[in-house]
């Protein structure tokens, strides 16, 4: 009779050869390693051999399992290469298929175009005041050195409501007045602050033109605040938002609340400045309106203007980003059409 | 308005290039939209963009001017004549023309005095006077009706100065003019379109313009003359005047003219007017509007005449208010019921004119004039608006008297236009001027310290430089020690006489004049004040963040909406649900369907669903947005709210097409709710049963925060549903307020330590009564476990067959775990029996088999 031993050996290596994938090997090794298996049987057996024998046995039995253990790793490690390779080989997908829609959701541009207004403001020392849009007419007009039938309300045709003392803000500038009184201590203290909001005015809808439209204004007010500071901060804020090499050009211009006052250009960031439709060939993008803060407005605020001065600005959120994304029609804005909002 | 160059360089002398110089009036506040050239090329300046001007250039040697000697008949063509042409040339040059206003020089021999007019020679590129469209042509030679012709005399069409192609450019002679000198000499010129902001009706005129021009760029303002020839009766005696309302007519003049002929202004005056877009009727109407123009102010010629007639002897010209129910016929044909709002200029017949905006018809000049009155008066602006605003009326004259004119200007034009009548068409003016000036406006001073000035501008000025900008803008200035006191020229109403404001206005003029390119750029140095943080605004946009998060668009609506809208928010027989308030009512509304304020956020959402429905069947939107709540209160509430809309599949069509998804539902939005409130760390809310009408009162919740309600989210009520039809895919959709949401999120919540004991998991399910809530099988489960009991996740909800009728089965994944030692199965299962008997007890469930 031949050696069991030799012959389980025998029997176990011949069926490894043949073994290809891991359940088959899973298999083999229950039946060679198992706790129930052949190897397992062996050493079962040593009780019943003769005490002399037991030792000699025992120490075949224990290298025949592990000669069966490294066989089997052996194995293992080449049956996994050899299904990794296998997977390498042919497990492509077609990649051009589209891809399983995931759901992005997204800030509505507006929001986009002021959380970065914000940003820069608040790096210059600047903090959103919120004020309200249904305002007194005084505070809109008269306290801003617009009293009744000052010729500059007609540049602004407003909406008024059933109390003819109240009407829809058409500037974001009552909220200086606001902002003046709530924070300035009597005129004691100094303000930076910017003023984010919805503004109105009774006009024709158009590509160009709407009922409702945001602004962002821009107050600081103190002890020695100058004229060639409003140049620095506003140039400063043109840097950030458009690019470190932006040109600003300072014209004089009008508002009833500010003194002197002056329309700021950015050089156009479309043409580089050599003129393109969008900047009508001037290389010139209007950007923002601003000036001293006049003496009256200050006055109103609770300062007394031959000690306080101060500068304000106004910018159009929306303009800026119709510049910046080439948006035709100021309607997209308010029009929730998901097709124009899914794009930011 | 616009200012032709040639006009601009009677009172100043401009060596700039008119490209330099739009933009040195723009930087200066005087903006050029526009330059609009005649005949002249633009001109390329260093460092200036222009957008490019597609106008026709006239060629200097091939369009000239021309003196048209003599016209003779064609011999073949009656509707053509033949024009010979002094061009310069050795011989004048033949042109074949149909142009009418020549056919009167026919056959008549050499034309004395000479008449002009311009020449363009064979290869010379015009306007195509027939095109409709702006189309070029060369001329070339070739036969007319039997005659060749190679060159021709031009309308203003041909040239690009006006549409005018009724007849050729005829000009009065002048003895500067050299036959074959290039036309652009004569006529070329370039037009700036000014717009004027409203500080600047000074301005509002060619010698406004000139004044600021002068200023710019530093040279001399030449006037023209104010005075004028009176070689007939002293003016008083022949007219009297009545000022009724001093205020609002603070100054009125008169000045008379006899004998004199009315009939069409020379072609100087003609073309000017032109030029600026103004009709040339005839001498005396031109003179008046070419005053308005040249001086910005306004006048108004009568029939002196007809007033005599009126007055039936000497007239006296009354300026006071409408009598109840007056009428008044103006010159633009119009019966004008006459408001409170106007001053009339009347006599004792009656009115006469809209003070300060237009004639009357009846005593206006016509060809049989013999004796003109000359009114030249001072209007209150505000009451000129007013008049505008009843009256709907918008004049040159009135465009100017309403944003104020200086009464010191009547007295000029008074006596310049009565001389200019006097030269065009004769006769003797009457000696001097009825002059009544119940009101001359004050004089106002204003003391600035030049310390003020470098304070404010953050830059040296010396006093010097200061004090000469003022003056060249024709203040008076005397300087005191190291102030400039400054008195503003009388033809300004904008210098305040409250010192602090007059100074900014001084202050305005230097750093205008100087240039706001050479003011530095500096950082603030001022004290900063205190930093703060604005919470409302960080959880605001926290909101948001976490609704794109979730995949929502944010969506920012009209602020407008109208009460019958929102009422179909509200199904049939039911009560509106909140917000309460009263609507603010927009007094004049851009349309009927916008005349309030929303009090909800809801009919956004829902009109922007329906809008979006077209193109997007599958919608998540969200807007952060105020409403308006009446009070009772002068001003509105403003509360911010959170608008949330679901609709249409959970995920978006695939192609893997087994994974095609179910519609959104209420446990959509309900899982968008919560998740917003755990990114704000709140966790002290409850969702209870729905009872807002706009939704199905079985599927749809109430959000309590603290006890109070601060929302209500759900599937849209079928009937409101239907009304917009949204009925299929169901629209799920809530409003919350935003207030409550930023009080109550914690900025500073304490995070749980992670522990590394292990965890037990366990399943259960319980079977309880079908209509008893999920919420509080939960609220039980949660209670029994206590702390170990870490997390309850229902998986399973059923019903059906294996289990009794009117029950249901939840299945519950149980979590139990002590932060500090390992649990053994004797404790979990303690716990399991503790959470089965609380759920027998007090639910009446079984645990399911
Ligand atoms: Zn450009």
């Amino acid at each position: 009779m031949s050696n069991p031993i030799e012959q389980i050996r025998g029997e176990a290596l011949q069926s490894l050869a043949s073994v290809t994938d891991s359940e088959t090997l899973a298999a083999w090794r229950g039946k060679f390693l198992g706790r129930r298996g052949a190897v397992g049987k062996l050493f079962g057996q040593i009780g019943s051999l003769p005490q002399a024998e037991r030792a000699a046995f025992g120490q075949q039995v224990n290298a025949l399992q592990a000669e069966l253990d490294a066989a089997f790793d052996a194995r293992e490690t080449l049956i996994q290469s050899q299904a990794m390779a296998r997977d390498l080989e042919e497990g492509d997908i077609d990649i051009s298929l589209p891809a399983r829609p995931r759901r992005r959701g997204g800030l509505h541009p507006s929001t986009r175009t002021h959380r970065e207004f914000q940003a820069i403001w608040a790096d210059m020392g600047f903090h959103v005041y919120q004020s309200r849009d249904v305002e007194e007419d005084e505070l809109n007009f008269s306290l801003l050195n617009l009293p009744p039938h000052h010729p500059a309300r007609d540049m602004q045709d407003t909406f008024y409501t059933a109390d003819s003392r109240v009407l829809l803000r058409t500037h974001t500038s009552p909220g200086q007045i606001r902002a003046m009184r709530e924070l300035g201590a009597g005129g004691s203290k100094p303000i930076r602050v910017i003023l984010p909001g919805m503004c109105y005015r009774q006009e024709q809808i158009t590509a160009r033109s709407e009922i409702q439209f945001t602004q962002v204004e821009g107050l600081a007010i103190g002890r020695n605040i100058r004229m060639s500071d409003l140049k620095g901060t506003i140039a400063e804020f043109a840097k950030r938002m458009y690019s470190p090499e932006a040109k600003v050009r300072f014209r004089a211009s009008y508002f009833p609340f500010t003194e002197p006052s002056m329309e700021v250009d950015v050089e156009c960031f479309l043409c580089g400045g050599e003129g393109c439709r969008v900047c009508k060939y001037t290389g010139w993008l209007e950007i923002a309106g601003s000036g001293m803060v006049h003496p009256t407005v200050l006055r109103n605020g609770g300062y007394d203007p031959s000690e306080w001065s101060g500068f304000a600005f106004g910018m159009g959120p929306e303009r800026i980003t119709m510049l910046k994304h080439g948006i035709q029609d100021i309607r997209y804005f308010w029009s929730n059409d998901l097709r124009f909002l899914q794009q930011f | 308005m616009l200012v032709p160059i040639s006009w601009l360089k009677d009172y100043v002398d401009i060596d700039v290039p008119v490209e330099s110089l739009a933009e040195r009036l723009t930087v200066a506040g005087l903006e050029v939209a526009h330059i609009r050239y005649i005949g002249l090329p633009q001109q390329k300046v260093p460092g200036l963009q222009m957008p490019r001007s597609d106008h026709l250039v006239w060629d200097r040697d091939k369009i000239l001017l021309g003196r048209i000697v003599e016209v003779k008949a064609h011999p073949q063509a009656d509707r053509l004549v033949l024009a010979m042409v002094d061009y310069g040339g050795a011989e004048p040059e033949q042109c074949v023309t149909g142009a009418t206003n020549l056919f009167g020089y026919k056959d008549q021999g050499e034309i004395n005095p000479p008449i002009w007019s311009a020449f363009a020679m064979e290869g010379a590129t015009v306007w195509d006077g027939h095109s409709d469209k702006a189309k070029r042509m060369t001329l070339k030679g070739k036969e007319l009706r039997g005659i060749y012709n190679k060159s021709m005399v031009c309308s203003e069409k041909e040239l690009g100065i006006s549409d005018e192609h009724e007849g050729v450019i005829v000009m009065d002679h002048d003895d500067s003019y050299i036959a074959g000198a290039p036309l652009a000499d004569v006529l070329g010129d370039a037009l700036l379109d000014i717009e004027f902001t409203p500080n600047l009706a000074r301005c509002f005129s060619i010698i406004g313009v000139a004044r600021e021009v002068a200023a710019l760029l530093d040279v001399e303002l030449r006037y023209p003359s104010f005075n004028f020839l009176a070689e007939g009766e002293p003016i008083a005696g022949q007219v009297d005047i009545e000022i009724r309302e001093p205020e609002l007519n603070p100054r009125f003049t008169l000045t008379l003219l006899r004998d004199t002929q009315v009939k069409p202004s020379p072609f100087w005056l003609q073309h000017r007017l032109k030029l600026i877009g103004q009709r040339p009727r005839n001498n005396i109407v031109d003179v008046t509007n070419y005053l308005t123009f040249e001086l910005g102010q306004p006048m108004h010629a009568f029939d002196y005449d007809k007033l005599v007639e009126r007055a039936g002897g000497r007239p006296t010209i009354i300026t006071r208010l409408p009598e109840p129910g007056e009428q008044l016929e103006t010159l633009d044909d119009v019966l004008r019921d006459l408001g409170v709002e106007a001053i009339l200029v009347a006599d004792t017949a009656g009115a006469l004119s809209l003070g300060g905006v237009i004639g009357g018809g009846e005593t206006e000049i016509s060809e049989t004039t013999r004796n003109v009155l000359l009114e030249a008066a001072a209007w209150n602006n505000i009451g000129i608006r007013k008049t505008i605003k009843e009256q709907r009326v918008h004049t040159e004259a009135s465009t100017r008297f309403s944003r104020g004119v200086h009464p010191s200007q009547a007295i000029l034009g008074c006596g310049r236009g009565i001389e200019l009548m006097r030269q065009l068409g004769g006769g003797a003016v009457a000696t001097g001027v009825l002059d009544h000036y119940p009101r001359p406006p004050e004089t106002v001073t204003v003391n600035l310290p030049i310390e003020r000035v470098n304070r404010l501008l953050g830059m040296e000025v010396t006093l010097e430089a200061a004090a000469d900008v003022l003056r060249r803008l024709e203040f008076e200035v005397e300087l005191i020690g190291d102030v400039i006191r400054a008195t503003a020229p009388d033809h300004r109403l904008d210098i305040s006489s409250d010192e602090v404001v007059g100074q900014a206005d001084l202050l305005e003029e230097i750093a205008r004049v100087i240039g706001y390119d050479s003011i530095p750029n500096s950082i603030m140095a001022d004290e900063m004040p205190p930093q703060w943080e604005n919470t409302t605004v960080i959880i605001e946009e926290r909101i948001r963040d976490i609704l794109v998060g979730q995949g929502l668009y944010e969506v920012i609506s009209y602020r407008f909406t109208s009460r019958e809208s929102e009422a179909m928010l509200v199904p049939a027989g039911a009560r509106s649900s909140p917000p309460e308030g009263d609507y603010v009512q927009i007094a004049n509304p851009a349309a009927s369907e916008r005349d309030v304020l929303r009090k909800t956020l809801l009919i956004n959402m829902l009109e922007s669903a329906v809008n979006n429905a077209r193109y997007q069947p599958s919608q998540q939107l969200f807007e952060v947005g105020k409403v308006y709540l009446g009070r009772g209160d002068l001003l509105p509430e403003e509360p911010l709210h959170l608008g949330i809309l679901l609709t249409g599949s959970r995920d978006e069509p695939w192609w893997q097409g087994a994974e095609a998804s179910a519609d959104m539902d209420f446990y959509d939005l309900k899982g968008v709710v919560e998740s917003l409130l755990a990114g704000l760390h709140i966790d002290d809310y409850s969702i209870q049963r729905g009872s807002h009408s706009s939704f199905h009162p079985g599927r749809s919740a109430d959000l309590y925060i603290n006890r109070e309600r601060i929302g209500s989210f759900g599937e849209l009520h079928p009937e409101v549903a239907a009304r917009f039809k949204l009925t299929a895919p169901k629209v799920i959709c809530g409003e919350i307020q935003v207030a409550p949401l930023i009080q109550q999120h914690q900025r500073l919540h304490t995070i749980m330590p992670l522990h590394t004991t292990p965890a037990v998991l366990e399943d259960i399910a319980l079977v309880v009564n079908a209509d008893l809530a999920a919420g509080e099988v939960e609220a039980v489960i949660r209670q029994a476990g206590g702390r170990l009991l870490k997390d309850v996740r229902l998986f399973d909800v059923y019903t059906g067959d294996q289990i009794p009728p009117g029950k249901k089965s939840l299945a519950y994944a149980l979590t139990y775990q002590d932060d500090n030692r390992t649990l053994t199965d004797k404790n979990a299962t303690k716990i399991r029996r503790k959470i089965i008997g609380a759920a027998r007890h007090r639910l009446k469930a079984e645990l399911r088999a």
